[in-house]
């Protein structure tokens, strides 16, 4: 396990105030929130910014995490020297601050075993010999391909979580799971494994799991909920002379109409070709217009006929003087 | 010791939408605060007749309001903004995503 510098995480120094403690969370959070921020790694860094502040705005795990941490640096290879913390006593009972599955094996190993040792019966805060409580839920992403969605597919998945044996080492405990995705289903949406989250205490229920569906990116087809779309090339005489074509979907290659008149940006809806289900979603085509290079003299002599016979200003209505 | 455990699972979605005490619970917090969200506007539930009922999509909202709520301090109606904001976003982002322009 390696050492984490909540310090560093913040971008404090280690005799910062509250205060400075404070603004400098609020600071970060604005900037890597994983609701506002896009970037891939924005949950992990809001994850460890969390952890951080938890820590740091708290007197009592502040002072501890101070102990164990002098002269510690942060990615340094780190284990909490025995009975370490039997000097603190953190007033959080168990589930103070939601899910276990949000912080660091570092973070579980200083201060889950307060937090538990609450819930299983050692003597501490909140004492309750008989106390049982269900186990954590655990969220989770899945990215599956879209095609997972027109057949249903079981896909194989690795969960790391920190959890905490009997002898009360944190380890970092991976999973493999099996799991079904139903045919239809669409990006957003949560598969619930029951019973897969974090054990429960005392005789309590295990949490459940909650797996929400993410398509990766596809090389032909882009989604909005049930619905598909498909940018279709056609040569400027299919869009202007109407043409059969054929186009891909999910069930095959299905021939289309490209009706006479049209122009770049058209959009045709096959219906109840897109994503399968109770209804089904359709599958919108739209036209690009792609004209032919004129790199020969065969392709610039056809430009300059289409020049002279037709009577066309493009900009006729865009108040150009020809 | 890795052997893959076959998990079967349900998609919170039809019939296996969840009621509102079940669905509370998911969320981590009391059937109130549900009725509260929803009738504040933060919330609309999948289903409303003759029943609630919630699916993955309203899961994940009300994880996205709790997040809000405990990183930015905010309280309901400032989260109610922000939520506006970030659903705004996110239909642009589809229609971009939709006509093409944009790759993901």
């Amino acid at each position: 396990m390696e050492f984490k510098d909540y310090y560093q995480v913040l971008g404090v120094e280690r005799t910062a105030s509250d205060d400075e403690i404070k603004k400098a969370f609020r600071r970060l959070a604005r900037r890597h929130h994983p609701d506002i921020n896009k970037a891939a790694d924005a949950a992990a860094r809001m994850q460890e910014l969390n952890e951080a502040y938890e820590v740091l705005r708290d007197p009592e795990k502040r002072a501890a995490y101070d102990q164990v941490g002098r002269g510690a640096r942060g990615g340094e290879p780190f284990r909490p020297p025995p009975g370490w913390d039997s000097g603190f006593e953190f007033s959080g009972g168990p589930g103070e601050s939601g899910d276990a599955a949000d912080h660091s094996a570092f973070f579980e190993a200083l201060f889950g075993a307060a937090r538990r040792g609450a819930a299983r019966g050692r003597p501490g805060p909140g004492f309750d010999p008989g106390h049982s409580g269900r186990g954590q839920d655990h969220h989770a992403k899945i990215v599956v391909p879209l095609e997972d969605s027109f057949h249903g597919a079981t896909r194989q998945i690795t969960l790391h979580s920190p959890e905490m044996d009997a002898s009360g080492t944190v380890a970092l405990h991976e999973r493999v799971l099996q799991v079904g995705i139903p045919k239809g289903i669409r990006a957003g949406q949560q598969i619930r494994l029951a019973g897969q989250g974090s054990a429960g205490f005392g005789a309590g229920p295990r949490g459940d799991l909650y797996l929400e569906v993410e398509f990766a990116p596809h090389e032909r087809w882009r989604v909005d909920g049930r619905d598909l779309y498909f940018t279709l090339k056609v040569a400027p005489w299919e869009a202007a002379l109407g043409a059969a074509v054929n186009v891909p979907t999910p069930e095959g290659t299905v021939e289309m109409n490209v009706p006479a008149g049209s122009q770049t940006g058209r959009k045709l809806r096959l219906r109840g070709r897109g994503l399968p289900g109770d209804p089904p979603g359709d599958f919108y085509v739209l036209l690009q217009v792609v004209l032919p290079p004129a790199r020969d003299e065969p392709a610039r002599a056809a430009y300059r006929r289409m020049a002279q016979d037709l009577a066309f200003d493009p900009r006729a209505t865009q108040g150009a003087d020809a | 010791m890795n052997t893959p455990t076959l998990a079967v699972g349900v998609c919170l979605t039809g019939e296996h939408a969840l009621e509102l005490a079940e669905f509370a619970a998911a969320c981590g917090i009391d059937t109130a605060f549900v009725h509260l969200l929803v009738e504040e506007g933060l919330l609309r539930p999948a289903v409303e007749q003759p029943a609630w009922r919630f699916g993955g999509e309203e899961l994940a909202r009300v994880r996205r309001i709790r997040r809000l709520q405990r990183d930015f301090e905010a309280n309901l109606q400032s989260v109610a903004v922000m939520l506006d904001l970030i659903d705004e976003i996110e239909r642009l982002r589809a229609q971009l995503q939709r006509s093409g322009i944009a790759a993901s």
